[in-house]
């Protein structure tokens, strides 16, 4: 079965505010794509695009090979959860994960009940068949949300932010859960609208970064993290250094005073560029690429020291390991990084479009 | 409690001043008021006047124009011409052809007033609520207004429109030369039936809407990638929720319905008789008062009964 999600330059506009600025992305059939972004990029109306609810003003949007932009909702066959459950209150959850299946009559009645079974099991709350929504904790009652939507063995699962209105620690153990249906399903496509870096990392096979309302980047959580192509990647992809620099003559870069020796591929001599480099990357003590500064901040977070050091008039992060003895306010410190680890984002790119 | 002290002092005063209308309503108050001292004793009163001494205007005042009246009524119902007391007057009036046809007509206008308003307030809340058009905020706001609107105006306007001299049967004589129209119905049971619904379906319209209001749209959203049309997902989906909704709205209906006067006595539909026209035409034009009181009785009954039976259902539906 060829399944898959392609957005072929969707636009889509509510009275004239363009809230997704046409969209090109595929999600290969099987992969989990993350659409990460913060609230009011167009992520959750890209998703709203796929399911039917939003109609784009141009563009297409195909599902598995098939140009679905005219079809209704009901005709889609997609699995959808969303951030407040939107479980059926007056049905069980048998009834809630049978929803599907005897609305689109496909399956014939005598198959619902293991169907159904089949789908609870998958989610770990085929203990809970008899039970109403309101008898169960927020936690249990996503896990109904995704057996509902899973029931009717759709090829395109549309998760909607499923996690936030979760806990912490019950969102990691659902975000393992999510990976292992995941890998129990390798044919179903999930597209993952999420504004938690973390999830998306965690989960997803590429990620879409968006925001006002463009797809600003695409890749793997690997390639976004250590690659990123912008500001707004590397800012919202992970913690950032983002240094202003000028590219020199003869490779390497100037921020402040100090001469860095990083690629710079093939940016222009005397260019201004910005230089993305990791905090838990950036080390203590003489080495290369020092930085000299002052401590304006510390941090203890338990396993680690977050330091904001001032560097020629800029704050600079730096994550270390924690230190025996906290560093005083006010002390001159020096910095260092190793070159492979610092990015050059190209001038102008980072400016978010 | 040295403020214990002052309760006793407090109840007379407070019963001499309601009481100045009634016997009744002195007994009404006092009986009332009795359980009310043994909480004021206990609890703090930063006042220093006891908390039941506030219940005591607002209850003197219905037992005077409420539940004294009422009395009289049902003592009256209990009273024969001659002044002794017996079941004769609701013998008389059982017995009467003119009591049984009312309250058949009566049972079945409200029954059908109620049922057409249910389907179409139903109808018409979902266009208001989810289908999204031009002025549907403003459709929303007049309800309201319409719900303030005597229920007389209505059967004025139906008068207008469909009356004999009114405008459907003016256009048809103006058209085809006939010296009438074919639009008389107005003034049999279908005209008071068709301007209670008319009158009455923004009661069941209101609680709807605000039901509706209530609805997570992403439930709708989620039914119909489900694969749910839109009538799988009004049955399945909005119906169950709305049903306390319409249990109210339908409830309230079938009482108003029940006790309405205005709408049928401006049909003009003199075949027509209802209960409290049956009341109306008996205390008024007859000045048989005993059997008056009788149907009144009667429809009290009913429409307390009825709402006894609406707050079960509702508790047991867990609305």
């Amino acid at each position: 079965m060829n399944s898959g999600i392609r957005f072929d330059a969707v636009s889509v506009a509510y009275g004239g505010n363009v809230v997704l600025d046409s969209l090109d992305l595929t999600v290969e059939p099987g992969e989990v794509m993350a659409l990460l972004g913060p609230s009011g990029s167009g992520k959750t109306t890209a998703l709203r695009a796929v399911a039917g609810f939003v109609r784009p003003v141009s563009g297409r949007v195909f599902l598995g090979g098939r140009d679905v932009t005219e079809l209704p909702p009901y005709r889609r066959g997609i699995g959808m959860v969303v951030q407040q459950y939107a479980l059926f209150p007056h049905l069980k959850v048998a009834e809630n994960v049978a929803f599907g299946l005897k609305a689109q009559k496909a399956v014939p009645r005598a198959e619902i009940p293991g169907r159904v079974a089949e789908a609870l099991d998958m989610t770990g709350m085929a203990a809970y068949a008899g039970r109403y929504p309101r008898e169960l904790s927020g936690g249990q009652q996503q896990r109904v949300a995704i057996a509902r939507a899973l029931a009717i063995r759709p090829s395109v699962l549309l998760l909607d932010e499923p996690l936030s209105a979760l806990d912490a620690q019950l969102r990691s153990g659902m975000l393992a859960e999510l990976a292992r249906l995941h890998r129990e399903l390798p044919d179903v496509s999930m597209l993952y609208v999420t504004h938690d870096q973390v999830e998306a990392l965690t989960l997803a096979d590429r990620i879409a970064v968006m925001d006002k309302a463009r797809l600003q980047d695409c890749g793997t959580p690997q390639e976004l993290y250590r690659r990123p192509r912008n500001e707004f990647t590397a800012s919202f992809v992970g913690n950032a250094n983002l240094l202003p620099v000028e590219v020199r003559t003869g490779g390497g870069v100037r921020f402040g005073e100090a001469v860095l020796k990083v690629d710079t591929g093939d940016a222009a001599a005397g260019s201004a560029a910005t230089l993305c480099v990791r905090p838990h990357l950036v080390g203590l003590g003489e080495g290369p690429n020092a930085l000299r500064g002052t401590i304006r901040e510390v941090q203890w977070r338990g396993s680690t020291h977050r330091l904001y050091v001032e560097v020629d008039g800029r704050p600079v992060k730096a994550d270390v390991r924690e230190l025996r003895e906290t560093p005083v306010l006010g002390a001159p410190v020096t910095l260092h990084f190793a070159s492979q680890d610092a990015v050059l984002l190209g001038a102008g790119v980072g400016s978010g479009g | 409690m040295p403020s214990t002290g002052a309760d006793p002092k407090a109840v007379p005063t407070e019963l001499e001043s309601g009481s100045a209308g009634t016997d009744r309503a002195t007994s009404q108050a006092g009986t009332v008021a009795a359980p009310g001292r043994g909480f004021s004793g206990q609890g703090p009163r930063p006042r220093g006047v006891p908390a039941w001494v506030w219940a005591l205007p607002p209850v003197a005042v219905l037992a005077l124009v409420f539940l004294y009246p009422l009395a009289l009524v049902v003592q009256q119902s209990f009273t024969t011409d001659s002044g002794d007391v017996s079941l004769a007057p609701y013998g008389d009036v059982f017995a009467s052809e003119a009591f049984r046809s009312a309250l058949g007509t009566t049972v079945w206008l409200a029954l059908g007033a109620t049922a057409g308003c249910l389907v179409l307030g139903f109808a018409l809340a979902l266009v208001i609520a989810f289908v999204p058009f031009p002025g549907g905020k403003a459709v929303a706001k007049f309800i309201d207004v319409f719900l303030s609107f005597p229920s007389f105006l209505i059967t004025l306007a139906l008068l207008f429109v469909y009356g004999s001299v009114g405008m459907a049967n003016g256009m048809w004589t103006g058209v085809t030369g006939a010296s009438e129209g074919p639009f008389d119905f107005l003034t049999t049971p279908w005209g008071v039936l068709l301007a209670e619904i008319t009158y009455f379906t923004p009661f069941v319209m209101r609680p709807l809407l605000a039901a509706f209001s209530q609805i997570d749209t992403s439930q709708l959203e989620v039914a119909s990638s489900l694969g749910a049309r839109t009538g799988r997902i009004v049955r399945q989906v909005i119906l169950p929720e709305a049903l306390p909704a319409l249990a109210a709205g339908g409830s309230l209906v079938l009482v108003l319905c029940l006790n309405e006067f205005g709408i049928v006595l401006f049909t003009g539909a003199k075949g027509v008789t209802t209960l409290p026209m049956l009341v109306y035409s008996k205390a008024i034009l007859e000045s048989d008062y005993p059997a008056a009181c009788v149907v009144a009785v009667v429809n009290v009954a009913i429409s307390v009964g009825l709402y006894g039976i609406y707050r079960v259902v509702s508790r047991r539906a867990g609305a």
